[in-house]
């Protein structure tokens, strides 16, 4: 008797099983880094950022991702002249990439803001901050956490 | 069920830059969470933070689902004068709750 087609092999039919596996576990929604970028693009209007004065400061390694303490400093005299107008923070892996803004202003007397947040996965937190001379600055830090909140 | 606790200090200096920290009983329900018929369960989140010093807007804060159920903001401003500080949160229906704490400002 002859066979039609080629035959279904060993490799091809576990390579199979494993992308389906794959498709799966992928979440249904979920930000991503186009998502985050677009949203910093929204609030920042495209305007140039560069890396230094905010500090963002959240534990390296979390146990449970359902709340995280997560505080932001930004290094400004805060007075009339020259101070913070917010503070942002955008996500890389939860349903949504924003965070939270904050709006601060001379009054605050200094650029300093804490709260705790969600993370569904290990990933990437942005923290931008808008001074009073339009520039624009940011801080970075990746975040590994073990269990994820319950988002999805 | 909602309560909101403010810690604000009772006395300050003037000009000196005081830390207040809010917190308000509440389940940040993201929207993204199935239920146990796997019905999504529908969104309830505090979406808005105001906090004004004798009527004058001092802090906002804009939350979304990624802030912890419960939302803690902590936050820092100018002791300038004797008087109140009010706090309100605002819900995504419009729904809002207020706490006021006073302050003592001395030279």
């Amino acid at each position: 008797m002859r066979r039609h087609g080629p035959p279904l092999s060993r490799r091809a039919l576990l390579a199979g099983g494993t992308g389906l596996v794959a498709v799966a576990l992928v979440p249904a929604v979920r930000a991503s880094d186009e998502t985050m970028d677009a949203a910093i693009r929204a609030f920042t209007q495209g305007g140039a950022l560069r890396d230094g004065r905010v500090v963002l400061d959240v534990p390296p390694l979390v146990d449970n991702g359902n709340s995280v303490n997560l505080s932001v400093t930004v290094e400004s005299p805060m007075t009339a002249a020259d101070h913070v107008r917010s503070i942002a923070v955008f996500n890389q892996k939860n349903p949504q990439p924003q965070v939270a803004v904050f709006h601060l202003g001379p009054r605050a007397g200094r650029a300093e803001v804490t709260t705790r947040v969600r993370l569904a996965d290990s990933q990437r937190l942005v923290a931008i901050a808008p001074m009073s001379d339009g520039s624009l600055w940011r801080a970075s830090t990746d975040v590994l956490v073990t269990l994820a909140a319950c988002l999805e | 069920m909602t309560r909101p606790l403010v810690h604000v200090p009772a006395t300050a200096r003037k000009g000196a830059v005081i830390t207040i920290k809010t917190l308000i009983a509440h389940p940040m329900e993201t929207g993204y969470r199935p239920d146990e018929n796997g019905r999504l369960i529908p969104r309830d989140i505090i979406g808005e933070l105001v906090c004004r010093y004798n009527g004058k807007e001092v802090f906002r804060a804009e939350l979304a689902p990624a802030i912890a159920a419960n939302p803690y903001v902590a936050f820092t401003t100018v002791a300038t004068e004797t008087g109140t500080l009010e706090f309100r949160w605002t819900d995504l229906t419009g729904k809002h709750w207020t706490h006021t704490a006073p302050i003592t400002v001395v030279a």
